[in-house]
This record gives structure tokens, sequence and C-alpha cells, in this order.
């Protein structure tokens, strides 16, 4: 399904509200590089490369690229007041620890129980997982921006994975263009709507049942 | 200057090294801080059947991209090959065999040979089949670990911004990246520097990579490629 800019916009906007202050944040290509546009100018937050920087600010202007200063996806980048850098492996030493609170990521794929299927299409050219992994099975929190639909039209949000796991049960948030999802004890639970989408809608285009918390909210 | 230690040295003495079939480590991330004079010899010495280690195969035109491109390597140790569609083509027709290791496991493994152990232990990727195929387990205080083995090196290539005639390295910003690692795991470690001091020039307190993990240093010609944001 094709997502317009403003979908995507607001999905960031809404996986923005999730990262507090004081944070150490790692963000996936694609949509969640957007999510920084709508953080608190003032919120103290670190922001985590893979290949070895804590502390990334936003990308320098035009002309004032460093070559050596670069994210993980090998574009330029600043860093700000408090940063540090580290080699790969003390980078990836801060996932597994554990000391990375929130990562956002995109996916293929996720299952009711908080599966997460990111990074292979059977027969398809496979790109290898780089540090996906880590990142889904350690960061302390895992919020997932996807399209609720694929380009065929069937359900990313599914009862079991069909495609091959990134990792079990990691999945804390989903949020698509259509609704956000939370992955509790209680197991998969619609928390808010985008508008103008109904219930029904969600329902007709998820390939699994869910709860709907009392408290939901429609977002506009 | 003064070179008690007879590392520095040039491009030419350092080819001297690479044969075909050789097994080299790169250090790189994204082609950031990876050498360009050192692969820029290696593509001209015309040599093939290379096995590649590093976190990536760099972009078509950047880093080692430039030898993966040219079919010189017959086999890739890396966590993605996703920034060069090239290296995925030769994968898909057969001509590059490639074995993935997630990105902290792959840099651990290199860690684990340049310390000389024999293997880590990690949980990452036990839910996927592909990373646990052909792996030993270990159960240890009751939870299951992939044991992943170590990586060493025939040759390693690092990129570092200043070196003295030792070889005490320090890498400039996020061009460390994988660059302390991968010098400490191969049997002959190779650093391509910006900038060569005297011995007792650098203070021992900012050394990223202590000099005995160095064997060569070389002057680097500076980056020869045009970067993706360019």
């Amino acid at each position: 399904m094709g997502m317009g800019i403003d979908h995507r916009h607001r999905m960031a906007k809404r996986a923005a509200a999730e990262i507090k202050e004081g944070m150490v944040v790692n963000l996936g290509i694609g949509i969640p590089s957007f999510v920084p546009e709508y953080l608190p100018q003032h919120l103290k937050v670190m922001f985590h490369a893979e290949n070895g920087i804590v502390g990334m600010g936003p990308a320098p202007e035009n002309g004032r690229e460093d070559e050596n200063l670069c994210n993980a996806g090998g574009l330029p980048v600043t860093v700000i007041e408090g940063a540090s850098y580290c080699d790969s492996a003390i980078a990836f030493g801060m996932i597994r620890r554990g000391r990375v609170d929130l990562t956002i990521l995109g996916s293929l794929q996720v299952s009711e129980k908080g599966d997460l299927a990111n990074w292979i299409v059977p027969g398809k050219k496979v790109p290898g997982m780089g540090g996906a992994m880590e990142l889904a099975q350690k960061a302390a929190k895992v919020i997932v921006l996807m399209t609720h639909v694929d380009k065929n039209g069937h359900s990313k949000i599914v009862k079991s994975c069909t495609l091959p796991l990134t990792s079990k049960s990691c999945v804390d948030l989903i949020i698509t263009d259509m609704a956000v999802f939370s992955i509790n004890q209680r197991g998969l639970e619609l928390v808010e709507i985008f508008s103008p989408y109904s219930v029904e809608e969600v329902k007709s285009k998820t390939d699994c049942g869910f709860l709907i918390s009392p408290d939901m909210t429609i977002i506009y | 200057m003064e070179n008690p230690f007879k590392k520095v040295t040039s491009l030419n003495r350092v080819l001297d090294f690479f044969h075909n079939g050789s097994i080299i480590m790169f250090g790189g991330f994204g082609g950031v801080g990876s050498p360009p004079t050192i692969i820029e010899g290696i593509l001209q010495k015309g040599i093939r059947e290379l096995t590649l280690i590093g976190n990536d195969t760099g972009f078509p035109q950047i880093g080692i991209g430039k030898i993966v491109n040219q079919g010189r390597a017959k086999k890739v140790i890396a966590s993605h090959i996703g920034s060069n569609p090239i290296a995925g083509q030769l994968m898909n027709e057969g001509k590059l065999e490639v074995e993935f290791s997630p990105q902290g496991t792959l840099v651990e493994r290199i860690r684990a040979g340049g310390v000389g152990l024999g293997a880590i232990l990690t949980d990452v990727g036990m839910d996927n089949e592909i990373v646990r195929a052909n792996k030993q387990t270990v159960m240890l205080d009751g939870k299951e670990y992939l044991v992943e083995k170590a990586l060493t090196a025939e040759i390693s290539i690092v990129f570092a911004k200043k070196a003295d005639a030792y070889g005490n390295l320090i890498y400039d910003k996020s061009a460390r990246n994988t660059n302390p690692l991968v010098a400490m795991a191969g049997n002959i470690t190779i650093a391509e520097v910006e900038e060569i001091v005297p011995i007792g020039g650098m203070d021992p307190d900012s050394i990223m990579t202590p000099g005995v993990f160095v064997d060569y240093i070389i002057p680097s010609q500076g980056v020869n490629w045009k970067w993706a944001w360019e």
C-alpha cells in the first residue's frame, strides 16, 4: 500500500511521544529517521549509532559534512554536547547490556505475541541482518513503525509470523498508518486509532484478533 | 624520520603480502574508516579468490565495495551487503559466497580472535534458524547460548588518523568503528594513516590501538571515492 508523507509523519510524531527525558535511543532507517523532528527542543536524549556514537545530532548543513562523522547508514551527522565515540564492539555491548532504552525499527511482520520478522523475504535477495537482531532482542523497549498492510494488501500484524524470525516476543508497541497497538501481559491491544479509520476498518485489515483498550483514543 | 622498529614502509612493500586466495580483514563501516590506498593497491595488483571479513561490503564505488564489484572475492563474512547491490547480484549468481553474522556478534568474534580467544557465547540470533544453523550450543547456568567462533585473518587492514613510528594509533570520530578490533585480529596488521609522527609524538593516554598490534604503517593518499551523500 502506498503511504502519503502525512501518514509517515503522523506515525513518526506518535513514536516521538514515547521518547522521554534522559533516554538512550537507537533509530532504524526509513520512517524512524523522521522521529527526531517531533521531539521537544530541550528534551535531553542520547541517540545511539551501532558504528560507535552516543549523542548524535541532526544532519549537518550542506557543505559542512565530515566524512569521518557518519551514522550507521553511512550518512553524515553531527554530535551534541556530551557525545562520545567508541568502537563498534562497545556500541553493541551497550545494546546487549540493556543500556539502550528504546529502539524504533521497521518490520515486515509482527505477531500478536510480539515476534518480529524484519530481515528476510524468502526467495528474495538477502541483504543480511546488520544490527537488527541485537536491537530487537536486547533494547529495553522495541517500537515497530510499519505500514498496516504489505504491498499486496496482506496484514503485517499476524497470528504467527510466516517469515523467518528476527527475535521472539520482543515488540512492545506497533505504530501503523491506521492504529497503535500495545503488546502487554493481556496480549495485543488496540490503544489508539488514526483518524479517519474506524475499529471495524482496523479489524478488517488485521489478520488476528486483538483486545480494544477501554481507554482507546483517536489521533487526529 | 627515524624508523627504529622498521614499521613505517611503503604501499609497494606491503602489497607483497597479498596473494590470490588471501584472507583479508578490513576496518570500516559503510566505507567510512576503510583504508583507500591499500584497497586501491589490492585492486591494482589484480589478485583474486580473496576472502574478505568486515562489517559490510561498502557501497559499489566506496570502500571494500570496489574489490567486491570486480569479482575479486570468492567469500565475504559480513553483517550485511544491503548497501552494495552488486554484491547481492554476485551472491545470487553463485559467484560470491556470503556468510552473515549479526553485527554485534561479528565484531565480538573479531575482537575474540584479536585477543586470543577461541569463541564467544551469545544468545543473539537464537530465534533465527539461519543464525543457529550448524552451530554448537552450550547450557550455562540454565541458559542456552550459541558458540560463535573467533575470527582472525592472514592480513588486517585498518585506517587511522595518526600513528607514531611504533604503530600506536588514533582514529578520527566515527571512522574508529571496527578498526580497533580488526587491528588486533590480523596475523599481519597494516595501518594506513593520515599522519605519521616520530616516537614520543603522541600522548600515551590518547592511544586507541597500542602499536604492539600493528606490524606496518603506510601513509594514506586520502579517500579516492565520492561519498554517497556527495
